[in-house]
């Protein structure tokens, strides 16, 4: 047990194996819910456990002990470590709030024993993603994550949830198609799809080759992220499903598509020739976004809306390509994450209390629900980014890192992450005196928020301050894993410690070889 | 060593394939999406199998010279691929037919609220009566039967605005979403 790297794999496995339980238990809701609270809580203290040991230097696990470039392994970096410990806190949180919801509704509003199983194959999809260090297991992550959000995003089947299901599901088949070719085409031109080797043996081949697989693994990436002019299927889809499926698809799945952007770039394509496009795109994201949020007279939208808009931070941070533009773009990643989630976990609780999402038909709930207008309130603030709020520092950090590279474009950029935020202010004031505060156009219902629902919220309203107050310690954390990531080598050296193979089986089989053996090598010779 | 040059032949289906699945994919109806999306993922598979070289001996060691065999790893990718590619077409069909029994038909619909904004928009038209910016000239009945305005020549003048007091029935359990024209009666 000395060697701690045997915590790497539990995030994916542990709720792979609750969901199978749960599954099995189908006919037991309560075994199903205690069960997933379990899995969720053993994932958050895994991944919180990590979060610390990574900072000592990246984990490795070569899964079935099968070497690196053979075998597949599962890296936990500082930045997979921050990730994961963010998610599954997210995770448990809006779980913790659907049971509330399910409690308060009887077992018949939803059926609970497809959610659970399916949440919890969702949060291993999430994991194993962020921890693949092979290009195609990030592929099986996004397949994983993606197949149960189907599920979920179609939970009951309603037409609403149809239509939009069927624009979300044909559009993330499509990326993974795109990033399946990507794949095949990776294999081609270099023999190996881990992703330390194709750190290595990328920068060998020839650079056009080079450009069109980078930019083919962003457009994959850039659709389910939602960057401009990908970002479409976005705000049609996500505001149809239930208040926590909407909570922790916004919190989590684009953001999977950010980290896959940040590793690839970082590690596989580490001298930027895309930078300037990702520039545009990241602006174009910003502003469309912001302005379609304006637009909206629907609470949910108008947040699907900020969501899009905000991604564009993060992708400007990205694409800055300095260890600012990196440092702030990982810890806006961390405070987009929960703000975002709790915001729309609050949404679900003002739909309960007045009865709808539009503007159109709330208001006065500051005077009838004290305890939501503060939970609204604090959130939305953060995500426009009012001092001294963790959105604050983020932007703050992005707008730094911008002005120190200093060309037009990055100057152009932040003039339009200011607009941008003044824009989520505008747009989320708006909702603020609509919604909070201007008599009501007609009678809303007078129901009671169950304490079970505003507890969670009110933990990761709590989170986003956290991420306030431990700005400091997290923002260093953040530039390590920054300054990790602009070197490369930390994460080559650990997962091919000599350069060739990873520890495992592998490694005695390829030494009694003749170097015939390694053909990947001189395939990748062979094709350009 | 085998040989790494593609076929061309399968370099031309491949082509075929997708070029045939983007144009299904382009499609409205969604078992046509549906054919698209099978015919460019067996696309991607024959990609792989091409990124892997001519077919070569059984990988197995000591049935053949190592530099004769095949290469064991793409082959294994595409299965999983396929399996993949499987799984999602069970649900891609299992939408589809749900979308033909609500609605006899399979085609993917509009989003009504987008066009009811850009409506708006085009009208210059506030999206709901705020009390900061404006002084709201007209009743919220009107503004109602402006804003549900979705099915255009049917409701147009036929009925009644909707009225503006209490929202419809299917919110109150708070899993339909803000505007639902299928089900509304």
């Amino acid at each position: 047990m000395n060697d701690p790297t045997w915590l790497v794999p539990l995030p994916v496995v542990v709720p792979l194996f609750g969901a199978g339980l749960a599954l099995a238990l189908y006919r037991k809701p309560r075994a199903q819910r205690l069960i997933s609270v379990i899995a969720l809580t053993m994932v958050l203290i895994a991944s919180a456990t990590l979060l610390v040991l990574a900072d000592g230097g990246p984990l490795v696990v070569d899964v079935g002990g099968w070497a690196a470039p053979v075998g597949i392994d599962l890296v936990a970096d500082r930045l997979s470590a921050l990730m994961l410990t963010i998610s599954s806190a997210v995770t448990l949180a809006v779980l913790l709030y659907s049971l509330a919801e399910g409690e308060a509704d009887g077992d018949e509003a939803a059926p609970v024993s497809i959610y659970h199983p399916t949440y919890l194959v969702l949060t291993a999809g999430v994991a194993n993603a962020f921890l693949s260090g092979d290009l195609f297991n990030i592929y099986v992550g996004f397949e994983i994550l993606l197949a149960a959000s189907y599920v979920l995003l179609t939970l009951g089947g309603t037409g609403e949830r149809i239509r939009a299901g069927s624009i979300y599901v044909v559009v993330a088949l499509l990326s993974s198609v795109l990033f399946l070719i990507a794949i095949a085409m990776i294999y081609a031109a270099t023999g190996t799809v881990n992703l330390a080797q194709l750190a290595v043996r990328l920068p060998e081949i020839d650079p056009g080759v080079r450009l069109v697989l980078q930019i083919m693994l962003l457009v994959a990436f850039g659709i389910k992220a939602a960057i401009f002019p990908l970002s479409a299927w976005l705000p049609d889809s996500y505001p149809t499903a239930p208040a926590p499926v909407t909570a922790v698809f916004a919190g989590l799945l684009t953001k999977v598509g950010v980290y896959a952007i940040i590793r690839t770039q970082t590690l596989l394509f580490p001298d930027g020739r895309a930078d300037d496009v990702l520039m545009w795109a990241a602006l174009a994201t910003m502003l469309i976004g912001i302005l379609g949020a304006v637009a909206q007279d629907d609470i949910k939208r108008l947040l699907s809306f900020t969501l899009v808009s905000h991604i564009g931070y993060m992708i400007f941070g990205i694409a800055l390509s300095t260890t600012m533009g990196w440092t702030a773009s990982i810890y806006y990643v961390a405070h987009h994450i929960t703000v975002q989630t709790a915001l729309f976990l609050v949404v679900g609780l003002i739909e309960r209390r007045g009865g709808s999402t539009s503007l159109d038909r709330l208001g006065g709930l500051a005077k009838m629900a004290p305890v939501l207008a503060i939970l609204f309130f604090i959130p939305a603030m953060n995500l426009s980014g009012i001092p001294p709020l963790s959105g604050f520092l983020g932007k703050v950090g992005l707008l730094q890192a911008g002005v120190a590279v200093g060309t037009p474009l990055a100057y152009t950029l932040v003039v339009g992450g200011v607009v941008t935020s003044l824009l989520t202010l505008y747009a989320l004031v708006k909702a603020w005196n609509k919604a909070f505060w201007q008599t009501p156009p007609a009678e809303l219902p007078d129901t009671r928020l169950p304490g079970g629902m505003i507890g969670p919220t009110a933990a990761l309203v709590g989170l986003g301050l956290a991420l306030t107050i431990a700005g400091g310690p997290l923002y260093a954390y953040t530039e390590r894993a920054a300054i990790a990531l602009q070197e490369r080598s930390p994460y080559i050296d650990a997962v091919l410690p000599d350069g060739e193979r990873g520890a495992g089986e592998s490694a005695d089989a390829v030494s009694d070889q003749t170097p015939e053996d390694l053909e990947p090598t001189e395939q990748a010779e062979v094709r350009p | 060593m085998i040989d790494m040059s593609p076929n061309i032949v399968l370099v031309v289906v491949i082509g075929v394939l997708f070029t045939v699945g983007v144009y299904l994919l382009l499609e409205r109806s969604l078992s046509r999406v549906l054919i698209g999306v099978i015919l460019i993922g067996n696309g991607a598979n024959l990609l792989f199998l091409i990124a892997g070289g001519a077919a070569g001996a059984p990988p197995i060691v000591g049935d053949a010279p190592v530099s004769e065999m095949s290469d064991p790893l793409p082959q294994a990718m595409v299965l999983t691929a396929i399996v993949i590619t499987l799984g999602m077409t069970a649900f891609l069909l299992a939408m589809a037919y749900r979308s033909w029994q609500l609605h006899r038909h399979d085609e993917v619909q509009d989003d009504v609220e987008d066009r009811r904004i850009a409506r708006l928009a085009a009208i210059d038209e506030h999206a709901f009566t705020d009390r900061d910016t404006e002084d709201a000239g007209e009743t919220l009945d009107d503004e109602a039967a402006e804003t549900r305005d979705e099915t255009d020549e049917v409701l147009r003048g036929a009925e009644p605005a909707p009225s503006p007091g209490g929202p419809g029935p299917d919110d109150a359990s708070g899993d339909a979403g803000p505007a639902d024209p299928e089900e509304r009666p």
